[in-house]
């Protein structure tokens, strides 16, 4: 057997004593894995231990997003974009509602932008908390902090199921405003949540963040530098955990995140443990934008009333609109041809650009950590393949 | 023996029963699950084996990643072109006695991807389904109901009898055919020893094949 040569080895194999040729071991990870958080596929090259390679293989949930969304309505793809990143289903349809109203010209009214934010951060708190509880899950934690997580999703999607009628796929926006008006006792029933929220957070952190194990396990793992992060377009948590200050709230302002005070936190070594405390810092940043949300929100109407919702036709044009979703940026690229279905849809998904520094990540590492490393992007496959 | 009589026994302290009681009760019981999530609804299958749905209770907890040591496949989300050979060859690789729940609408039909180029449309054409689960996504309540309902069928399996389970008799497969990716698509599309398309009667001018109007 010929010694094979990878061209992104940056490591010699070692010779091998006993007078055999240098030998790799190829490993298939995937696409039924427990810890590759859906069905998503890893051809790992191994040195003994060490990854010498990785090449990621996806498209095992390619499910035709842009192709049908292209064939259907503009409203009719809301449900789709559900479907997205089906943990938080409602900043999905923000960004994809951004995009249309962006399209047409269509004006948010002020309480539905602030139920927009609710919502939103709503989303975010239980999407960051579910991914610590994976990525645990992942470094063999399996059970409890997955599990407080849970318990704490399902209060969230408690008061989604009471205010859009579903637990998970919400289809909550509409252009120009959102679907149904939050009454007085579910802004309370949120009150108590958020107030709740950040006791378990505590918990969590006493739990975890001085964890002997848990520092021993993910400090200085799967190193992300920073020039690395900005030439591949990462965004969001893994962005800033790399110490890079681009959170689109805060570049943007879209909606009305102009007018609440809150911190960008940022980590400084860009490893899984930085990524990690980043999440944890978002949540508690969350909870201070919540309560600012959950103070200022009046009265008043929900939907501009000059939207059209039978045949709803935006002029010839193109639109990009963008948010923070909890995963990076998530953008919506529309091109309208003045019919009622878009001429082109496209996503920009943050888990797939976050999931193409995965091999210079775990090159060099145990392939244990392979894991962890994927584990600490979140990804969700739904929005990987669309 | 007849109910009175065990009825009698038990007063006494004397527990009887069949071998295909016993049988039955314990697999019911443990049910082994394949931790296999393919989309979406593989979130609300993990939610009804969190704290508070707590699939625990009805013994179904032990969450296998390994095909061999399961005995319980749940296809929770989409099965696309390319995925359904793998999840085929799951299948075959769990052993006997096995069963499937289809959970969620792509899985029954391909749901609201339907339309989409590669998108299966129906695990069922090429596995048996013993439980469907209608929903996008269906509740943890609606899968702790199919598990119930899957509960309750083994328990009524006979294990003599022309109406045996698949796994005691020998004559009917346990492994199916693995489709491959052909030149256009999977080839076969179906499996036809399980699945056909349904038959659609089409009534020219009023008349359908019987003859009436």
């Amino acid at each position: 057997m010929a010694t094979t040569t990878y061209p992104t080895a940056h490591i010699t194999p070692k010779p091998s004593t006993d007078g055999g040729e240098d030998q790799f071991l190829e490993v298939s990870m995937g696409p039924q894995h427990p810890s590759t958080h859906g069905v998503f596929r890893m051809n790992v090259v191994l040195d003994g231990e060490r990854v010498v390679k990785l090449k990621p293989v996806f498209g095992y949930l390619h499910r035709n997003h842009e192709k049908i969304a292209e064939n259907e309505s503009y409203l009719g793809s809301m449900p789709y974009t559900d479907r997205l990143d089906y943990l938080c289903s409602i900043t999905n349809n923000w960004a994809y509602a951004l995009a249309v109203e962006k399209l047409a010209g269509i004006q948010v009214p002020e309480r539905a932008e602030y139920l927009r934010v609710i919502t939103g951060e709503l989303t975010r708190l239980q999407n960051h908390a579910c991914l610590i509880g994976f990525l645990m899950q992942d470094m063999g934690a399996s059970g409890t902090p997955l599990m407080y997580a849970f318990r704490e999703r399902e209060k969230i999607l408690d008061l989604f199921e009471s205010l859009t009628g579903a637990r998970m796929m919400c289809n909550y926006m509409r252009f120009g405003g959102c679907r149904v008006d939050a009454s007085a006792d579910w802004l309370q029933q949120a009150q108590k949540v958020m107030e709740a929220f950040p006791r378990f957070l505590d918990e969590y952190e006493r739990l975890l963040t001085e964890n002997e194990i848990l520092m021993a396990r993910t400090q200085g793992v799967g190193v992300l530098p920073r020039e690395l992060a900005v030439n591949a377009g990462i965004t969001g948590p893994m962005l800033r955990a790399s110490g890079i200050n681009y959170d689109i709230r805060k570049v943007d302002k879209y909606g009305i995140y102009d007018r609440f005070a809150f911190k960008v936190p940022l980590g400084e070594h860009g490893d899984v443990y930085d990524r990690y405390m980043i999440r944890v810092l978002e949540m508690r940043e969350s909870i201070r934008i919540l309560q600012q949300a959950m103070r200022e929100i009046s009265p008043g109407p929900i939907q501009d009333p000059k939207t059209k919702i039978r045949g709803f036709r935006p002029k010839a044009g193109e639109a990009y609109g963008r948010i923070e979703s909890p995963k990076g940026e998530l953008g919506f690229y529309l091109i309208s041809d003045g019919s009622p279905n878009p001429y082109r849809y496209r996503v920009r998904p943050p888990s797939l650009i976050n999931l193409t520094v995965l091999e210079e990540m775990c090159l060099g590492q145990n392939v244990a950590d392979v894991v962890i490393t994927l584990g600490s992007i979140d990804i969700v496959l739904g929005e990987v393949d669309r | 023996m007849d109910e009175p009589l065990k009825i009698a026994l038990r007063k006494q302290g004397i527990f009887t029963t069949t071998l295909q009681e016993l049988y039955n009760w314990g697999r019911k019981n443990s049910l082994w699950p394949l931790n296999f999530g393919l989309a979406c609804c593989a979130i609300e299958m993990i939610a009804t084996t969190m704290a508070r749905y707590d699939m625990a209770r009805f013994g179904a907890e032990v969450f296998r990643p390994s095909p061999r040591q399961a005995d319980l496949m749940i296809v929770a989300g989409t099965v696309t072109k390319k995925m359904a050979p793998q999840v085929i060859r799951l299948y075959n690789q769990m052993p006997e006695p096995k069963y499937v729940i289809s959970m969620g609408a792509c899985a029954i039909s391909g749901g609201p991807f339907k339309q989409g180029y590669n998108v299966l449309k129906g695990i069922d054409r090429y596995i048996p389904v013993d439980i469907y689960i209608p929903g996008c996504p269906p509740r943890p309540e609606a899968l702790i109901d199919a598990l119930m309902a899957l509960q309750k069928k083994i328990d009524e399996q006979h294990l003599t009898g022309a109406d045996r389970p698949r796994h005691l008799n020998l004559d009917t497969p346990s492994e199916f055919p693995v489709p491959q990716f052909g030149a256009h698509d999977l080839e076969p599309s179906q499996n036809p020893e399980i699945w056909h398309p349904p038959l659609v009667h089409i009534s020219l001018a009023g008349k359908d094949e019987s003859g009436n109007n």
